[in-house]
């Protein structure tokens, strides 16, 4: 059967209107990991909007001005930042089967991603110290619970990656390890896409 | 289960099969841009850079800016047709993510202003 | 060592509720050995509890969904036999703690584990189906969705014996949700069980979202999909969205009530104001949720039983999108009486109104299919008759209840009960049984007895609107809702006509029991042969009933919409072409033990067990680390398996 010009337009209009067919499972593996990524940034706003109701509610407690160190901020922000850089690389590095710039690039997003943790653990052991624990204030349950909530999802980041290296080292870079790696990056970037919302809207604008 | 494996209309987000080099400058850029402006954030929010009633502006803006660098050089989101399924699901989690913070701001804002003097608005 | 769990957490005081749990008990303990005697686990195990086939786990869904129906409607019919009966002087036989703990599991278990099962379950079992593909994207996560599921509704029904359940009504509202005032195991049944559950439900919205967007047969483009595919894709898109809120909402009351955290408390700044608002952002959409499939079915209905296409195939996407983004535009309409002012109210008043639009956009479409059709007048085209009718009603009274002076008076009165009962039944629950009804055959190879099924749906239409007419009234009389005792004697009539619609919509509910033991019973004479019993449209009916586990041997090639309608018009529906060897999922425990893992770490949780509610969450992760690690994750079914099964069904 031959196939004319206009046969062939109907057919690049159907594609495009989705009648491909099913798509190859890379792309379905990152789509739904994709929504998944869009409900917990859903599920972040609903921490993020009760911050932004009862920030201003100390009840006689400190407030964020009192309590926030911009500069330890500042240093945990670009741990997060420069490790979502060695993230990507790392990623690069796995897609064109570079095993050991893998290695290198995910041990990097480790520390720094574990540097975040530490400094943000720091703070937050500091201000219960100081009597400003999560119990103190409806504003101080809300700054823990969003931040908080932001450093577990970190910490399981940090346990996914781990995972990943040892699959990795296991089974070598497949491509069903590749793509739950796609996965990883995908969610790495996106806590670091959080972050922003976090330190801009908490730290940034209750120092100020 | 697979599909066909040629599949040009169709882009996950995510790492591109591209030259190396191309997304190794894409990822680098990004990453510049991304820290010039964290930087600028940390700036604009403790000096008098800004004119002090627009800081709040000039953050959320500057954190808008920085969210879309990352979704463009590190998520590879794209204009192209074969980015529309993405950008669809981002933009209706954007409203979403919208509707659920002003909308309770707001309502919670004109709740404390008219049940304010009963003794219970917490402060 | 075991938290606050001591023997006096059986109830012992409420005799009612001690009967129900050991009645439980026994009958689980019951079909348990029967199932051992007969030797029936290897077979439960390999094609239902590991399985992790759309079909099945659909199968499953729609079990758990009508099981927790008799529990819930067990709950109702004791709340209207308490009203019908504690007037004035009499006390009735529920004292307030009791019925307090009535009311909220009704309404828990209704919204979270009936309906949402039997909504997601059909999903499941008919969507891939229709797009002519041959699993979810996501089979194995489909499976741990539905075990999740059922592991919320184990958790709600232990409350039952080993404690008690939540007196704060379905909601939860704070302060009473609190630990100050709630300081028992019931608020925690409620919040763990959700919690659980709500993460299977918003893993299934993934599941679905990215089958329906990116696995559909060639050919099928988005407009050439069946409208219960883009009703589903609506609902799940509104699940991904909505069931994150709820989700945060309950962290933080957990945070409250387990780390003295003040979000929602009385003191220190918190506001309770704050999780109305939240929990609505998420209950509004829910509704929409529940409703937007329910709306697909009637549309299959009914273009099936009028021998005619949908009459405005695009309106009724466009309606459902809209319906979609509107359904979060409108959440403030459940707490209009809050105290956010006129323009806040305005507002939203406003969008309540705007939302019908769509709504009544879908009722023409659906009348105009029938126009000028030849229609059938099986049980599922009664069920959507009477859908239509009862709905338009209930719609009607919610764009009442939409203005706010209106709300003001018969907010939270019996009025509100009866306008939402008369939705979600006459919407959900008529699109379930018209589903159930229409589905049967394809699910398990034959047709349900017509009569019984006609008698169940005129028990329930008539039951429902002699038990819920009176509420209206009851409600503009002012009658306030979740009352143990009713202290105006001049109620009491209407709450006896009340008391009467339950008893009939029971014996509906007895009609449907019996409609399944007697179809099962004369199931050879009802074989479906053809896969096609109602001369239907879509490519769910191209295959044999039960479809085979790869669906179809070779995946079809879509060129229009209603797919198969075409292919028996071109003379194509089986078309022989070369057999490939079909790769499939492998079955995985992975779901079941997720699950028991769940539920031991919700009830430690629960009972401020900590060891063992750290051991459970540790060995949930352990399972998702080893189930990540296995490689043999499909299996092969060859070209003479597949030549076998498809000669055996011509």
């Amino acid at each position: 059967m031959t196939t004319t010009a206009i046969d062939e337009d109907l057919e690049e209009l159907e594609i495009a209107l989705g009648g491909a067919g099913p798509a190859p499972t890379r792309t379905v593996v990152a789509y739904g990991f994709w929504i998944f990524l869009l409900s917990d940034i859903i599920m972040f706003s609903g921490l993020f909007a009760a911050y932004a109701v009862l920030w201003e509610r100390t009840a006689g407690g400190p407030t964020g001005a009192q309590l926030f160190d911009l500069k330890s901020v500042f240093i945990e922000t670009g741990a997060l930042l420069i490790s979502s850089y060695t993230c990507g690389l790392g990623a690069l590095s796995a897609e064109r089967q570079h095993r050991n710039y893998f290695y290198f690039f995910s041990l990097l997003t480790f520390l720094l991603g574990g540097a975040f943790l530490f400094i943000e653990i720091s703070e937050f052991v500091g201000m219960i110290d100081k009597g400003a624990g999560p119990s103190r204030s409806a504003f101080l349950s809300s700054f823990f619970a969003l931040v908080g909530m932001h450093g577990a999802h970190v910490s399981s980041g940090l346990l996914w990656l781990v995972y990943m290296v040892a699959q990795a080292a296991a089974k070598g870079l497949t491509p069903v390890v590749l793509r739950r790696l796609l996965c990883f990056s995908l969610f790495w970037h996106a806590l670091d896409i959080i972050w922003v919302g976090v330190f801009t809207m908490v730290y940034l604008m209750g120092a100020g | 289960m697979d599909g066909d494996a040629v599949r040009r209309h169709e882009r996950s987000p995510g790492v591109e099969h591209g030259e190396e080099t191309a997304d190794f400058l894409s990822y680098t850029a990004g990453f510049g841009l991304a820290v010039a402006l964290t930087i600028a954030s940390f700036v604009v929010a403790k000096t008098d850079l800004l004119w002090a009633p627009g800081i709040p502006v000039g953050l959320v803006v500057l954190a808008f800016a920085q969210i879309g660098v990352h979704l463009v050089f590190f998520l590879h989101m794209g204009s192209g047709a074969d980015n529309t399924n993405n950008i669809l699901a981002l933009t209706f989690g954007l409203f979403i993510v919208f509707l659920v913070i002003t909308g309770s701001v707001w309502i919670m804002y004109n709740l404390s202003t008219n049940m304010a003097g009963m003794g219970m608005a917490g402060h | 060592m075991f938290g606050r769990l001591t023997w006096s957490a059986i109830p012992f005081d409420e005799p009612i509720a001690l009967v129900t749990a050991l009645g439980i008990v026994i009958g689980g303990v019951a079909v348990l050995a029967i199932i051992t005697m007969k030797g029936w686990w290897p077979y439960l195990w390999r094609e239902w509890i590991t399985s992790v086939d759309h079909k099945r786990v659909g199968v499953m869904y729609a079990f758990l969904g009508l099981v927790m129906l008799l529990r819930g409607f067990a709950d109702a019919i004791m709340m209207r036999s308490q009203q019908a009966i504690a007037v004035g002087d009499a006390q009735g036989y529920l004292d307030p703690s009791h019925y307090d703990q009535i009311f909220s599991a009704h309404g828990t278990i209704m919204i979270f584990f009936v309906a949402m099962p039997l909504v997601v379950g059909f999903m499941n079992f008919v969507v891939p189906l229709q797009l002519g593909v041959r699993d979810v994207a996501f089979p194995v996560l489909n499976s741990v969705s539905f075990w999740l599921t059922a592991s919320g509704a184990l958790l709600v029904n232990l409350s039952l014996g080993l404690g008690n359940f939540a007196r704060t009504g379905w909601m939860n509202y704070p302060p009473l949700s609190e630990v100050a005032f709630s300081p028992d195991v019931g608020v925690d049944y409620y919040l763990w069980a959700l919690q659980v559950s709500g993460v299977g439900t918003l893993l299934s919205g993934i599941n679905m979202v990215t089958t329906i967007l990116k696995l559909r047969a060639p050919g099928m483009t988005y407009f050439r999909m069946p409208v219960f595919c883009w009703t589903a894709l609506c609902s799940n898109m509104l699940i991904v969205a909505a069931f994150p809120i709820l989700t945060a909402t309950f962290v933080m009351l957990i945070l409250d009530r387990y780390l003295g955290m003040h979000f929602f408390t009385n003191d220190a700044g918190g506001s309770q104001m704050m999780y109305v608002n939240l929990f609505w952002a998420w209950g509004h959409p829910e509704v929409y949720i529940l409703v937007l499939p329910a709306f697909g079915i009637f549309s299959e209905v009914i273009s099936t039983f009028s021998g005619k296409a949908l009459f405005g195939y695009r309106s009724m996407v466009l309606a459902s999108l809209t319906i979609c983004v509107l359904s979060f535009m409108v959440w403030l309409h459940h707490f209009f009486t809050m105290g956010a002012g006129a323009d806040v109210n305005a507002f939203f008043g406003v969008m309540s109104m705007i939302i019908a639009v769509p709504t009544g956009v879908k009722i023409f479409n659906w009348l105009f299919t029938m126009f000028h059709g030849r229609v059938v007048y099986t049980a599922p085209v009664l069920w959507t008759i009477g859908f239509m009718v009862t709905f338009v009603i209930g719609g009607m009274t919610g764009v009442l209840l939409a203005v706010p002076a209106v709300d003001f008076v018969v907010h939270n009165t019996v009025f509100l009960i009866a306008h939402f009962h008369n939705v979600i039944i006459g919407g959900v629950l008529f699109g379930m049984m018209a589903g159930y009804n229409f589905w049967f055959p394809k699910a398990f190879g034959f047709t349900l007895h017509e009569g019984l099924g006609k008698a169940t749906f005129w028990f329930w239409i008539i039951g429902f609107w002699f038990a819920f007419t009176p509420l209206y009234v009851l409600g503009l009389l002012g009658m306030p809702r979740r009352l143990q005792h009713i202290s105006d004697p001049s109620w009491q009539p209407l709450l006896l006509v009340a008391e009467l619609g339950a008893v009939l919509i029971a014996i509906g509910i007895l009609c449907q029991i019996l409609q399944l033991f007697v179809s099962i019973r004369t199931r050879d004479q009802r074989r479906d042969t053809s896969g096609d019993p109602w001369n239907a449209r879509t490519l769910e009916w191209a295959t044999a009933s039960p479809p085979p586990a790869y669906n179809f041997a070779v995946m079809p090639r879509v060129g229009s919409i209603d797919a198969f309608w075409e292919m028996k018009r071109t003379g194509t529906a089986i078309a022989p072409k070369p057999f490939e060897p079909i790769e499939m999922p492998r079955n995985s425990a992975t779901g079941i033990v997720t699950a028991f893992f769940a539920v031991m770490m919700g009830f430690a949780m629960i009972w401020h067990i900590w060891w063992m509610a750290i051991l459970g969450l540790a060995a949930a992760a352990i399972t998702a680390m080893v189930f990540g690690w296995r490689d043999d994750r499909e299996f092969e079914i060859t070209v003479a398996e597949i030549a076998r099964a498809e000669r055996a069904r011509i």
